[in-house]
Order: structure tokens, then C-alpha cells, then sequence
């Protein structure tokens, strides 16, 4: 309270904005960081390392006795076929919500941009963008449901009656319980579905950064459509592309109610995921160590990939640097 | 869905009118076709929904999904609204998601103030164990959380789930801000300083009002998603006084005696406060999910 004039101290001219302080401790900012610690302390971490404990023990749960089982749990699971093929089944929710939404986000976000946005006007482009959206902010409750209801099996379905006026005779797919390949199907669908918005909004947003004078001088050059887009929309949306692939590719990893909802990891387990393997040995399971050595092992490749990610930004920023 | 067509857009400052100028070519009418089908099949499900909401059961069993029913019939809407305590879903939904949102942002503020403007000794850590909240796969919180909540007769309490997504959610509001506190101008940090003002007085009168558009952004996202959850929520509330909307729909689902249209009609319904939200917040949100995007 008695100077008011902030101390003179040596200041380099990239240092950050700082408050000059009283005193030269920092001591009062940790302050500020104590309610968020407590609760990611006890919500996240304290979760974290009982399932992790937990990864080396047999337990039955409730009041049953814990036995150590030193690494039995994740030796198992290594050899575990129904872990595996939920492992597999990943690629494939990869390609639904990462690769096909990513590449089609794309094209529809040049689209809307470059052609609607340009030729026939701002405000059908933006509604169009919205229309997009629109699955990504409904609840994916609500949307399991719905798509369960048009995917239902025999004459009933949406899906099938419709396919019986096209066909004229009486098409009875049991899209969701009957095979693995129309189930993973009918699950990849409703991803791309709820997914495609994102990255279109993302990109559209980006390409407002670049330069028109770029594509003018372009155009004056003689470049196509294509050739504008691999050579400029491309390379100055990068890291927009960069951040859709990188937060897609974790939710992906993670994804655990489009399966939840539309096929219960069937029929007999095969559309298993590791997130919806774990729920189901933490609910049904025996062993719920073995529960906790599948979401431990979920948790150390979400890691282990988000720190890659992150690695091959930083060198890419550096490069360009 | 006016709404969403009129919000106006920066796409407006940058499409060059001397473009406009030359006719459209087929090319482009066949590209604008392209997009428009594109959307279509988007909400083609809604529309599904839409269309078959209002049959009666007699009339959806007899008339294919494409059909226009043969008359308007409430018969689906009355069940669902009378065998379901929507509104309770409703209140706890809306209830849990601003409650989850008011405190995510209070969090978030603190924590990037520190870590933003305090430069606190190994940030970029710090941040990361934020940012483990939001790469932690939900099965490795539920059970542990579950017989945490128990013991101190949380479940079927919304603040189980409150609690819980106040962390989930701070953690990218923490990351963000951070980032963004990190550029903040010093000058007015000393300016505030030369008169006199403490950290809390200049965390309240300078730095909250200055971040206000972002915070609001912060807090449309934080309630969408919190309102969207589905697995920690399906763990925690296990009371029928307790479910929140997406639940509520689920647990319909899953009984085998719901008659479709009252299915139909009451995921009709569940969509309803989803595009209210769409039709509010439309432009908040445009503007919201690229301000994560790129520093």
C-alpha cells in the first residue's frame, strides 16, 4: 500500500505481460491455482492412480479381497482377442471420425467457400455451414437413438422399407445385430454423421485467413480450381487440418456411445471398442484389476499419442521458423 | 432457421464482388446442387423424425417412413409426455450444464491467471495436468468417481455430475486461456498497477471484463457439451428423478414395451432444446470452436 510505483527491474523486451509486484515472490499467484488442483487432483488424478494399483490386482469388487497379481492383468491382455479386435476395430472408427470427415470436410468447406460463398452469396453458404453443424451439437444419445430407430431389423425399419419400395421386394436386413460388417457399418455412418461438421466450420473459418489477392493473382495465372487448392488452400490451412486431425484422432481413441447405444459391441462382441470393452469388465466383468488394465492401457496410448501429435507440431513450427 | 441464414458472416468482407459480375456457370450450379444435397442428407434423420412424429400408432404401422401422415395425431407426444417426466429431465439437464459452466469458467479463469499472467514456474507442466482431464478416458474416472461419490452420498445428486465436469471442462478453458492471458498487453496490467490496484482487484476489473466475448464463448460451449455427456452422467444418476435428457431418451430406448411413434416423439421433443440452443447461440458458436482452433 505504501509505493505505488512499480519497482524498476531489468526487463527483456520479449518478457510477458506481467503484474509488477510488491514483493518479487510470485508466492500469490499459486494462490489462484488451489481450487483447480484440489479438484483435478481428486476428479482426475485420484481416479488415475487407483485404476493404475488396481491394473496389478485381482479383484472381484465390493467386498471381496484384493490379490496382487503383479503384471498377470496386462500380460493377458496382450493375448486378449477380444482386446485386440476392439484395438482393430479403432482403424476403422479412425478412418469414420478422423480420415473421411477430415478429406470430405475439405472438399465441402472449399465448396461452400469458394463457390457458394463467392457465387451465390454469403448467407446460403453460412446456412449451409450451420446445416453441417447441426449433428454436432445434438446430444449423441439422441442420436444413437434416432439412428437405431431407422436402422431397426425386418420390415419395420426405415432403412428397409425404403429399400423395399426401391428394390419392389421385401428387403429384411438386421443392419445392426445381424453381421459384424453391417454393424461396424451402420456405426462408421453415424460417426461421419455427428463428425463432418467440425472440420468443416474449422476449415471455412480458416480460409477466411487467407489472402483473395493470392487466389486473384492465381486465377490471372491461369491455375484451375485444383491447382489454386493444392497450392495455396492447402499449404495456409495446414494448421487448422493439424488441430482437426490431432483432436479427432483422441476423441476417436476414446469413443465409447455410438457403440454404446447402436449395437452394444454386437453381434458377439465384434464391434467391441476398448473404451466400451473397459465399461463393459467394469460393469459385468469378474476381475475388475482386468477392467482397470484396459482403461490404464486406453489412457497410455491416448497419452502416448497426444505427446506425438504435439512432438511433430513443435518440429513443424520449428521448421517453418 | 431464419435465424441461421441471416447471421452475418465475415465470408461477406472477403467474396470479392467484381466476381458476382460474371454469369454463373453450370459448373458452379452443379457445385451448389452438390452442397445443398449434402445438407440434405445432414438432416435428413430430423426430418425423418419430423415427418413420423406425428402419425398415430395405426397410421405409422400402415404407411411407409416417407409418408405425410394421414392426419396431425398426438398420440405419440401425449404418451411420451405422460408416461415420462420430461420436464424433471429438462430442469436437471439445465440445471447441471449451468451450474458446469458458471463454475468451468470461474475455474478457468484462476488457473490461467496464474499460469497466464503470474508466469507460475513450470506452466507448460501445469497445463498438461489440466490437460490430462480431457485425454483420460471416461471408463478409467467412472469407477473409482462412482464409489468416491457413494461414500460421501453424491449419486443421483446432479452435483456428482456437476463436480466432475467442472474439472473435464475447465481443463480446455485452462488451456485456452492460458494461451491467450499469455499475450495480454502488459501495459494495462501497469497501468492498473500504478493506481493501485491488487492482483484480485486487476484479475476483476481489468482482465474478466477484457476477456468477456471469450468467456461467453467458454460458457455456450461448456453447457452444449456438458449437456451432450452420456457415460459419467449414465454411471452417476441412477434415481428416474435424477436422469437428464439424453438418459431419459436412452432409458425409453432400452425398454422393451415403448410403442415407436412414442419413441419417435419423444426424441423429437429431446432435439427440440438442442436447435433452440443452434438458433441462439449460432453465431457465439461458429465464433467459438475456431477460437480454439489456432492460437
Amino acid at each position: 500500500m505504501t509505493s505505488l510505483a512499480p519497482r524498476t527491474r531489468p526487463r527483456r523486451t520479449d518478457e510477458p505481460a506481467r503484474i509488477p509486484q510488491r514483493d518479487s515472490s510470485k508466492l500469490g499467484y499459486w494462490l489462484y491455482l488451489i481450487p483447480g488442483t484440489l479438484l483435478v487432483g481428486l476428479v482426475i488424478f485420484y481416479p488415475i492412480v487407483r485404476n493404475v494399483r488396481l491394473s496389478f490386482f485381482h479383484w472381484r469388487g465390493g467386498r471381496a479381497e484384493e490379490h496382487f497379481a503383479g503384471l498377470d492383468n496386462w500380460i493377458a491382455l496382450a493375448s486378449d482377442h477380444e482386446f485386440i479386435q476392439s484395438f482393430k476395430n479403432i482403424f476403422l472408427v479412425i478412418i469414420a471420425m478422423v480420415i473421411v470427415p477430415t478429406l470430405l470436410g475439405l472438399i465441402i468447406a472449399a465448396l461452400l467457400f469458394d463457390v457458394v460463398g463467392r457465387r451465390f452469396g454469403a448467407r446460403l453458404s453460412s446456412f449451409l455451414r450451420a446445416t453441417y453443424y447441426l449433428p454436432q451439437i445434438l446430444p449423441i444419445a439422441v442420436a444413437g437413438v434416432m439412428f437405431s430407430w431407422i436402422l431397426k431389423p425386418n420390415s419395420d425399419g426405415v432403412l428397409n422399407q425404403f429399400l423395399s419400395v426401391i428394390t419392389g421386394s421385401t428387403v429384411e436386413v438386421n443392419w445392426l445385430g445381424g453381421q459384424y460388417s453391417t454393424a461396424m457399418a451402420s456405426v462408421m455412418v453415424l460417426m461421419i454423421w455427428i463428425q463432418l461438421g467440425y472440420p468443416v466450420v474449422i476449415f471455412m473459418a480458416a480460409l477466411q485467413r487467407v489472402d483473395p489477392q493470392l487466389y486473384e493473382a492465381a486465377e490471372l495465372d491461369g491455375a484451375n480450381w485444383y491447382q489454386r487448392f493444392r497450392a495455396i488452400t492447402l499449404p495456409m490451412i495446414q494448421p487448422e487440418v493439424f488441430v482437426v486431425a490431432l483432436t479427432t484422432t483422441i476423441a476417436a481413441l476414446k469413443v465409447f456411445a455410438p457403440v454404446f447405444i447402436l449395437t452394444n459391441g454386437g453381434p458377439s462382441k465384434s464391434t467391441y471398442v476398448p473404451s466400451y470393452y473397459a465399461y463393459e469388465e467394469f460393469i459385468r466383468g469378474t476381475d475388475k484389476g482386468y477392467a482397470a488394465t484396459i482403461a490404464s492401457a486406453i489412457t497410455l496410448v491416448v497419452v502416448v499419442v497426444a505427446i506425438i501429435f504435439i512432438r511433430v507440431q513443435n518440429r513443424a513450427e520449428r521448421k517453418e521458423a | 432457421m431464419t435465424a441461421v441464414a441471416q447471421a452475418p458472416t465475415p465470408v461477406d468482407t472477403t467474396a470479392p464482388t467484381k466476381n458476382r459480375a460474371r454469369p454463373r456457370t453450370a459448373t458452379e450450379w452443379i457445385l451448389l446442387i452438390a452442397a445443398i444435397l449434402g445438407a440434405l442428407a445432414i438432416v435428413f434423420p430430423m426430418l425423418l423424425l419430423l415427418l413420423n412424429a406425428f402419425k398415430s400408432p395405426a397410421d405409422y404401422a400402415n404407411s411407409g417412413p416417407l409418408q405425410l401422415p394421414e392426419k396431425l395425431d398426438l398420440t405419440g407426444i401425449r404418451t411420451f409426455w405422460e408416461t415420462q417426466n420430461f420436464p424433471r429431465a429438462l430442469w436437471n439437464s439445465v440445471f447441471i450444464s449451468t451450474m458446469v459452466s458458471l463454475i468451468a469458467v470461474v475455474v478457468s479463469v484462476l488457473n490461467s491467471f496464474a499460469i497466464g499472467i503470474g508466469r507460475v514456474r513450470g506452466r507448460t507442466w501445469i497445463v498438461l495436468i489440466f490437460l490430462m482431464a480431457n485425454l483420460v478416458p471416461q471408463e478409467m474416472l467412472f469407477d473409482p468417481l462412482f464409489k468416491l461419490y457413494d461414500k460421501i452420498g453424491l449419486l443421483s445428486n446432479p452435483w456428482s455430475v456437476i463436480l466432475t465436469f467442472v474439472v473435464i471442462q475447465s481443463a480446455f478453458g485452462t488451456y485456452l486461456l492460458s494461451s491467450l492471458l499469455g499475450t495480454f498487453p502488459k501495459e494495462i496490467l501497469e497501468a492498473a498497477s500504478v493506481d493501485g490496484a491488487t492482483r484480485g482487484r486487476v484479475l476483476r476489473s481489468v482482465i474478466v471484463p477484457i476477456l468477456r466475448p471469450t468467456l461467453s464463448v467458454l460458457m455456450v460451449f461448456f453447457f452444449i457439451w456438458t449437456w451432450n455427456e452420456f457415460l459419467l452422467p449414465l454411471a452417476f444418476l441412477n434415481t428416474s428423478d435424477s436422469l437428464t435428457v439424453p438418459l431419459l431418451l436412452e432409458q425409453l430406448n432400452g425398454e422393451r414395451q415403448t410403442d415407436t411413434t412414442t419413441l419417435i416423439a419423444g426424441t423429437l421433443i429431446s432435439v427440440i432444446p438442442t436447435i433452440i440452443f443452434f438458433l441462439i447461440f449460432q453465431r457465439t458458436l461458429t465464433r467459438g470452436i475456431t477460437a480454439g482452433a489456432v492460437k
